[in-house]
């Protein structure tokens, strides 16, 4: 698998149309194909630039710049540890240290079983919840190294599916905009006045004496 | 200490059960902003923003009221883009509005679109904050249900769709015209202004305002109680109330809502209904009152307000509302060397002073944080400094696009002038620094010597 599935290409779709310009939907796109593969695949990228009408390069151009897309697999958690300057003053440093030595690799590589993916991020917005991860996207503040270990623990015996789900997945609620209750996309060029505003006018400016 | 009774205005919902359910948030006066604000004219709205006096919460601190007015007259479609982007390192609050209650940004959007006459919305959720994502979604949905956004809202004439957008993991896409590159399914790189102005020329180059999170979950509370309301909270420029995160050593890291203008970073650092104080009873050794961007400040300025004006007269900035505390264990050659390291790392690479001069940074201070530094190293490193933001002032200058080259220059800036001779001994040898530094928050520490031996 790696163009999208008929499911997801209906998906697309839907999402495509919320735009005036389909190429806007791209990066939604690009989390869409990695939340079906895992990562982006060179053929889902081919899929997506028909789907908006550019070039597979364009869509590689716009996938490349975002940290991320991940253009070759990852392991089943990306484990993301902070080491920005709130989360370092709380050692947030050493604890990507010992990530490292549990996880028997060094940050930015995956296990041999493919099941973890390490990586030293920048701050994700908990500084007041220092130090701090990410697995899959999903916040562990304020955790110990003893924290670390059991949640790697759990992790490898299955996880906690109900809460982290497989890397690629981000919110499991997805937008929908009823059909009879859209306002529609404002394309330029086919737009006035909103007729809130007409309808509204402000009064004139008193006359200057 | 001046602890003041203000309402808690974007907060109040935080410890709320469900508080994020469409449920909850209307037994709790939500969507009476919006209602108060169909009820009136749209400019009527804008003057009743503009009374308010809300700066945005974004960084800049530009009046929301007066930036909305920048949209050329006639000329539409206009768009509303919401910066959910928040990364500048030691903030979190947007991310807290988001998924503690998503509902009252959405109100915020629909009053800010009303008002400007926006006929689309996007809201643009940082990528890596599954939760917010969801919880926006989720909100979205049950407010389309309502009858809240899209057609005809709340049986009026006023339909907008608010579209949920989200990003992939770039600090520079906060910017507000990369915002907009990223919006248009781009690489994330900031457009030169002028022309580029996002009032102006802004998403498919029609008049846009970007405004953040903070700033829109503001606008219900002002359209329920009045601008008038907020204005008699906080002080000079500063109005209404703001949300700070404390982090680093601190007792009690926390976001606290305060109020704006009068409260002081002595207050929100060592208050216990705030921080706190020191962690382990120890001396602070320096804070960044604005996030990573700003330059540092010390114990001379603690009793400084948390007051836009005069931050920004001490050559500081109140930026993104984060403090991140320092105590007297840190060691500033290593603080300094992993912000600069983030601005390296985050450079979208477009201008030569930033791409090449933020990783020329972050090697000499490398070295020097390794004890491999030459005693010419600081020099080096200012001299560097001074390319990127010529004079080292406050405000920046900039040979870059966009702030962020200037941004890394802050922390180097701070450190070599306060702490001279950690970096002297680290080198091992006296260091002479002759390029001028010429920032308020940089000079007005104590003279630092020209020359420290190790
Ligand atoms: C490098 C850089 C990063 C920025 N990141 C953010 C951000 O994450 N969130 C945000 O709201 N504003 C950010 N800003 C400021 C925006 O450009 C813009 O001023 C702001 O979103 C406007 O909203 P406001 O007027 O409501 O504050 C950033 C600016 C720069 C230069
Ligand atoms: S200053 Fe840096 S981040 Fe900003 S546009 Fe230039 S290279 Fe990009
Ligand atoms: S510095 Fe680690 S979350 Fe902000």
């Amino acid at each position: 698998m790696s163009r999208l599935t008929p499911e997801n290409v209906t998906l697309a779709e839907e999402i495509i149309g919320r735009y005036p310009r389909p190429k806007s939907a791209l990066i939604p796109l690009l989390h869409l194909a990695q939340e079906q593969d895992g990562y982006v695949a060179d053929d889902a990228m081919e899929h997506l630039a028909e789907l908006v009408g550019v070039t597979p390069a364009e869509v590689l151009g716009t996938c490349s710049f975002y940290e991320m897309f991940k253009r070759e697999p990852v392991g089943t958690y990306v484990v993301n540890v902070c080491t920005n300057i709130s989360c370092q003053l709380l050692g947030g440093e050493e604890l990507l240290h010992h990530a490292e030595e549990r996880l028997g690799i060094r940050a930015g590589s995956t296990t041999a079983d493919g099941r973890f993916t390490l990586e030293d991020v920048e701050c994700i917005a908990a500084c007041t919840e220092a130090p701090c991860l990410q697995v899959n996207y999903r916040y562990f503040h304020r955790i110990t190294t003893d924290e670390f270990d059991a949640l790697v623990d759990e992790l490898a015996a299955g996880g906690r599916p109900d809460e982290i789900p497989p890397h690629g997945t981000l919110a499991r609620v997805r937008q929908h905009i009823p059909d009879d209750r859209a306002a529609g996309p404002a394309v330029p060029g086919e737009c006035g006045e909103p007729v809130w505003i007409t309808a509204r006018p402000a009064p004139a400016p008193e006359p200057r004496s | 200490m001046t602890i003041t009774e203000a309402p808690r205005i974007v907060s109040s919902r935080f410890d709320v059960a469900d508080g994020h359910t469409i449920d909850v948030y209307e037994s709790t006066h939500g969507y009476e902003g919006l209602r108060a604000a169909l009820a009136k004219r749209p400019d009527e709205v804008v003057e009743e923003v503009k009374t308010a006096s809300l700066l945005g919460r974004g960084g800049a601190g530009f009046p929301a009221g007066v930036k909305w007015g920048f949209c050329p007259p006639g000329v539409w479609p206009r768009y509303l883009v919401v910066n959910g982007d928040e990364s500048e390192p030691g903030t979190y609050k947007d991310r807290l509005l988001m998924e503690r209650d998503p509902h009252q940004l959405i109100e915020g959007v629909l009053i800010a679109c009303y008002a400007i006459g926006c006929e689309q919305a996007f809201l643009y959720v940082r990528g890596e904050m599954a939760l917010a994502q969801e919880r926006i979604a989720a909100a979205l949905n049950e407010a389309y249900a309502k009858g809240y956004v899209g057609r005809n809202i709340m049986g009026s004439d006023f339909s907008v769709d608010v579209v949920l957008h989200w990003g992939a993991g770039a600090y520079i896409v906060g910017e507000e015209t990369a915002l907009i590159e990223s919006l248009e399914g781009n690489r994330g790189m900031p457009r030169l202004k002028p022309p580029f102005f996002p009032a102006a020329k802004g998403l498919y180059l029609q008049p846009t305002v970007v405004n953040n999170v903070e700033t829109l979950s503001n606008l219900p509370w002002i359209l329920r109680e009045g601008g008038a309301a907020f204005a008699e909270l906080g002080a000079e420029a500063s109005r209404g109330t703001r949300l700070f995160a404390v982090s680093g050593h601190v007792r009690q890291p926390g976001v606290y809502e305060v109020e704006f203008g009068v409260t002081t970073f002595r207050d929100l650092i060592y208050s216990p209904l705030y921080a706190g104080g020191i962690r382990d009873g120890n001396e602070i050794k320096a804070y960044i009152p604005g996030g990573s961007s700003a330059p540092w400040f010390f114990e001379e300025h603690l009793d400084l307000p948390l007051e836009k004006g005069v931050v920004d007269r001490a050559g500081s900035m109140l930026g993104s509302g984060a403090v991140v505390v320092f105590d007297e264990t840190t060691d500033v050659v290593k603080a300094a060397l992993r912000v600069v390291r983030f601005y390296a790392r985050e450079s979208c690479g477009k201008c030569t002073p930033c791409r090449e001069g933020t990783s020329w940074l972050e090697k000499i201070l490398e070295r020097i944080s390794d004890g491999l530094g030459r005693p010419s190293d600081l020099e080096l490193l200012v001299d560097v400094c001074d390319n990127i933001s010529p004079g080292i002032a406050w405000p920046p200058k900039q040979t870059t696009i966009c702030p962020l080259g200037p941004s890394a220059v802050s922390p180097i800036a701070s450190a070599v002038t306060r702490f001279r001779d950690e970096f002297a001994a680290r080198i091992g040898e006296p260091v002479t620094v002759s390029t001028p530094i010429t920032g308020g928050a940089y000079t007005a520490a104590p003279d630092a010597p020209a020359e420290v031996g190790a």
